[in-house]
């Protein structure tokens, strides 16, 4: 894998690290599935160029905060959202807004590989294709090749581009599916869980990835792992009963947390 | 006092790394205790015994350490529990230590034998053991209790200790100055306070530990500093006799 170091990320970040610019910014974001309320009253900014890790145990609201942000929700009979969630300053729950285009600035990556039964060329080439992104063969091949080499699975699979997706290794079928989302080119990119069913290599491999993908992309992952969150992430945010309980420096949130909630989850310990 | 842990096996283990800390601390303030009573009576056999006690420390370092890195890695302790397991090493280090000096104190008790010992100066070093272990005393009933505040005022308390090691460092070298024959057994008490002072200063690391396992973070501010033994010369001295 060509992978950059430590170093480099935050050489290439620099500057840009200094003023802490928001990407994404949450207000009042409550979510309504018909009568039961998920989400209460969330105020939470996403930094740009950061990981930001999103905890809590099951059932606290924190994946249904992730899909608010590219209005995956949307898809869910009885859904409602209210607050006000900004993408760059613009409402993105504006009646105005294309989703789709929305979905194109805002990626995701789910907990279980889901590669299209499909090339592994066609898999990376389909989101380009269907917002037009290149007009091309040549055009095409060079997205499908930076994303596979930003994904860190191009030397893997350079040789085999026209074999099926599905015939990769778990680990390898989700860096495909991380390239399917670098490809249409986002600016944020959702993963829900993305190492959940992967092993201990391949998920050490997503991780790495993770790490250098913040010097192009901001990123909120929802994990369950805590010492994943401690380990990809710049901010940690802690949800509990659909409320944002925490939300500081990862660095603080792993050894020091303010809220008594977040020190008993993080320490496994009765709440 | 904070929920106990899902898993309880865990819980367990850190009763275990508190348990063997607070019995180290016990064996540790014993053995000082009797080194400064074997060096102010001359009692061969008992400083024999401190110095045979020393492995009883060595190897309960040994299995706290042992115990400490299993459970990191089994567990993988986050915030107050992965403080709690590091204080636990660094308080294990700081007590071995403590018993070294006591070992070390009771092996110059033969050779301080032969010569005796001045009334005032046996009295300088008791005064000064008795301070140092009192700060050790309750360091490690803090350790016990957790007060933030308890383990502040200890590590705020420790210039007492240099003022009397700065003294007895005076009184010691006024000793060799009158009469040459005084310098053997001088010198080896001059080891023996500075070792008891040493255990002031580890009293106080300890405090700052459990400060730190407390609270999250580092006590504020220079710890007071008073042992001005440094810059103490020959020359003042004689003229302070004059």
């Amino acid at each position: 894998m060509n992978i950059m170091s430590e170093a480099a990320v935050e050489k290439a970040l620099d500057g840009k690290m200094n003023d802490i610019s928001y990407k994404m910014i949450g207000r009042d974001v409550s979510v309504y599935y018909g009568e039961k309320r998920a989400l209460y009253d969330v105020n939470l900014d996403v930094r740009e160029n950061t990981v930001t890790a999103l905890i809590g145990p099951s059932g606290c609201g924190k994946s249904t905060f992730l899909r608010t942000l590219n209005r995956m929700n949307d898809t869910i009979d009885g859904c409602r959202v209210t607050g006000r969630i900004t993408l760059d300053g613009d409402d993105i729950y504006d009646p105005a807004i294309d989703v789709v285009e929305l979905r194109a600035r805002v990626g995701m990556v789910f907990q279980k590989p889901n590669p299209f039964p499909k090339s592994i060329y066609e898999n990376v080439a389909y989101g380009p294709r269907i917002h037009g992104l290149a007009k091309a063969k040549a055009d095409m091949d060079a997205i499908v090749e930076q994303s596979l080499q930003k994904a860190g699975l191009w030397n893997e699979v350079k040789d085999r581009l026209q074999e099926s997706g599905t015939g990769l290794s778990g680990g390898q079928q989700q860096r495909l599916c991380i390239a399917r989302a670098v490809a249409v080119s986002p600016e944020v990119i959702l993963m829900d869980e993305p190492c959940s069913a992967l092993d201990p290599i391949a998920t050490a491999k997503v991780e790495e990835l993770i790490h250098e993908l913040r010097a192009n992309f901001t990123i909120v992952i929802v994990t369950h792992s805590m010492q994943q969150a401690a380990r990809v992430s710049q901010r940690t945010a802690m949800f509990h009963l659909g409320n944002l309980v925490e939300e500081n420096d990862t660095d603080k949130m792993f050894t020091n947390p303010d809220d008594q909630r977040t020190q008993d989850y993080i320490m496994g310990r009765f709440g | 006092m904070a929920p106990s842990h899902i898993v309880s096996a865990y819980d367990e283990e850190l009763k275990y790394l508190s348990r063997r800390i607070s019995e180290m601390g016990g064996t540790a303030e014993q053995m000082v205790a009797d080194s400064v009573r074997a060096l102010v009576t001359t009692d061969a056999a008992l400083a024999q015994k401190v110095i045979s006690e020393d492995i009883i420390l060595d190897n309960a370092e040994r299995q706290i350490n042992e115990k400490a890195i299993v459970t990191i890695a089994k567990r993988q302790p986050m915030a107050a529990d992965l403080r709690e397991i590091m204080g636990a090493i660094r308080i294990a280090a700081e007590l071995e230590r403590v018993g070294d000096l006591g070992k070390n104190t009771a092996k110059r008790v033969i050779a301080v034998q032969s010569s005796g010992m001045p009334r005032t100066l046996a009295r300088g070093l008791e005064h000064l053991a008795e301070l140092a272990l009192m700060q050790l005393k309750e360091v490690l009933d803090v350790y016990a209790t957790r007060s933030v505040d308890k383990a502040k005022a200890i590590r705020e308390r420790d210039d007492e200790i240099d003022a009397i090691y700065t003294s007895l460092f005076r009184e010691l070298l006024t000793y060799m100055m009158e009469d040459p024959r005084n310098i053997t057994p001088c010198t080896h008490l001059l080891f023996c306070a500075k070792n008891i002072e040493r255990i002031g200063d580890h009293a106080t690391n300890i405090a700052e530990t459990i400060y730190y396992m407390a609270t999250g973070s580092q006590p504020e501010g220079e710890r007071p500093k008073d042992d001005t033994s440094t810059s103490v010369v020959a020359a003042d001295l004689s003229e302070a006799s004059e």
